[in-house]
């Protein structure tokens, strides 16, 4: 129990600057470009995991920065996440279930 | 039974920032925590319609196929239009936060308009797609698409009423630096929506679609 309540009471803090935000903006934007650009430039085999890994770590800035998940209360993240790996795997399973993997 | 979350020296637990002294038995906000829960169960609902996307996207024998009707150029700028509106939400926050009203009602009101032109590409969008023969019910392909995109283009709409209401609780007098907590919890669900649409644009636009 303390140790779950230290993680509650030790994790708000003061968000970042204006020009911190901008920063994880100006990134967001430059990854957003690198993806387009894929659709423009064929970088063969690589493509599909290339934007997966770039989708991720836009996906990772938002919820980190923006969505201050990195400041705030580890039981936020914790709903989150749950949630995120409860649709994953679901999902994954139901994709399995229809031959996604294997007929596309 | 109810047993309570409290600290070793037996005080309810409360966060160390001001913001996260809640009075409540964890020291977070309720409402916050609410909202978390609303996004953590949204995971499943958007991961459902993806999926059912995915699994129909070849299934487009009587229409067109998606590799031949998706307009990669514009969509990317709708993502970039979207993507920026995440900013300018941090930055209502953070304005209010500070307690700087103007600012605060700027950064709002641009972010509304951001969403407005994110929801008029996705109507463009789906116009010129009618016109060229995908309508909701000419295909599997196009009925999954339509209800992943259109369920989208309902949250960003609802976003945008939101954000709207917080303008006009600004201009009020109501939105002040005392309930800012408010603003995060819109901004919450606006920066979840772009997570989304992150998805989407990588899963559905970007990763090479089947042509007929």
């Amino acid at each position: 129990m303390s140790t779950d309540t230290a993680a509650v009471t030790h994790t708000e803090h003061e968000h970042p600057s204006d020009a911190k935000y901008v920063q994880i903006a100006i990134l967001l934007a430059a990854l957003t470009a690198a993806e387009v650009s894929t659709y423009f430039v064929d970088i063969g085999p690589i493509l599909i995991p290339a934007l997966l890994v770039m989708m991720v770590v836009k996906f990772f800035y938002v919820a980190a920065w923006f969505m201050h998940l990195k400041f705030d209360s580890i039981l936020f993240r914790r709903f989150f996440v749950a949630g995120l790996i409860l649709a994953t795997v679901v999902y994954c399973i139901a994709l399995t279930a229809f031959e996604f993997w294997s007929k596309g | 039974m109810s047993e309570a979350i409290v600290t070793e020296a037996g005080e309810p637990a409360r966060g160390d920032h001001d913001h996260g002294d809640h009075g409540t038995l964890t020291g977070i906000s309720n409402n916050k925590l609410l909202m978390w829960v609303f996004l953590g169960s949204e995971c499943l609902l958007f991961g459902g319609l993806i999926s059912a996307y995915l699994i129909n996207r070849s299934r487009f024998h009587t229409g067109p196929a998606p590799g031949d009707i998706f307009d990669i150029p514009f969509t990317s700028v709708s993502s970039f239009v979207l993507l920026m509106s995440s900013l300018t939400m941090v930055l209502a926050l953070s304005a209010l936060q500070r307690g700087d009203i103007r600012n605060n009602r700027i950064w709002l009101l641009t972010t509304a308009l951001l969403g407005s032109l994110f929801i008029g590409g996705q109507v463009y969008e789906f116009t010129s797609f009618l016109r060229e023969g995908l309508g909701y019910t000419t295909s599997p392909f196009s009925s999954a698409f339509f209800t992943l995109t259109g369920f989208h283009g309902i949250h960003v709409s609802v976003g945008i009423v939101m954000l709207m209401s917080l303008a006009i609780s600004s201009y009020r007098g109501t939105l002040t630096q005392k309930n800012s907590e408010t603003v995060e919890i819109v901004g919450l669900y606006w920066h979840f929506v772009d997570v989304v649409w992150i998805f989407i644009f990588t899963v559905i636009y970007l990763v090479p679609s089947p042509t007929s």
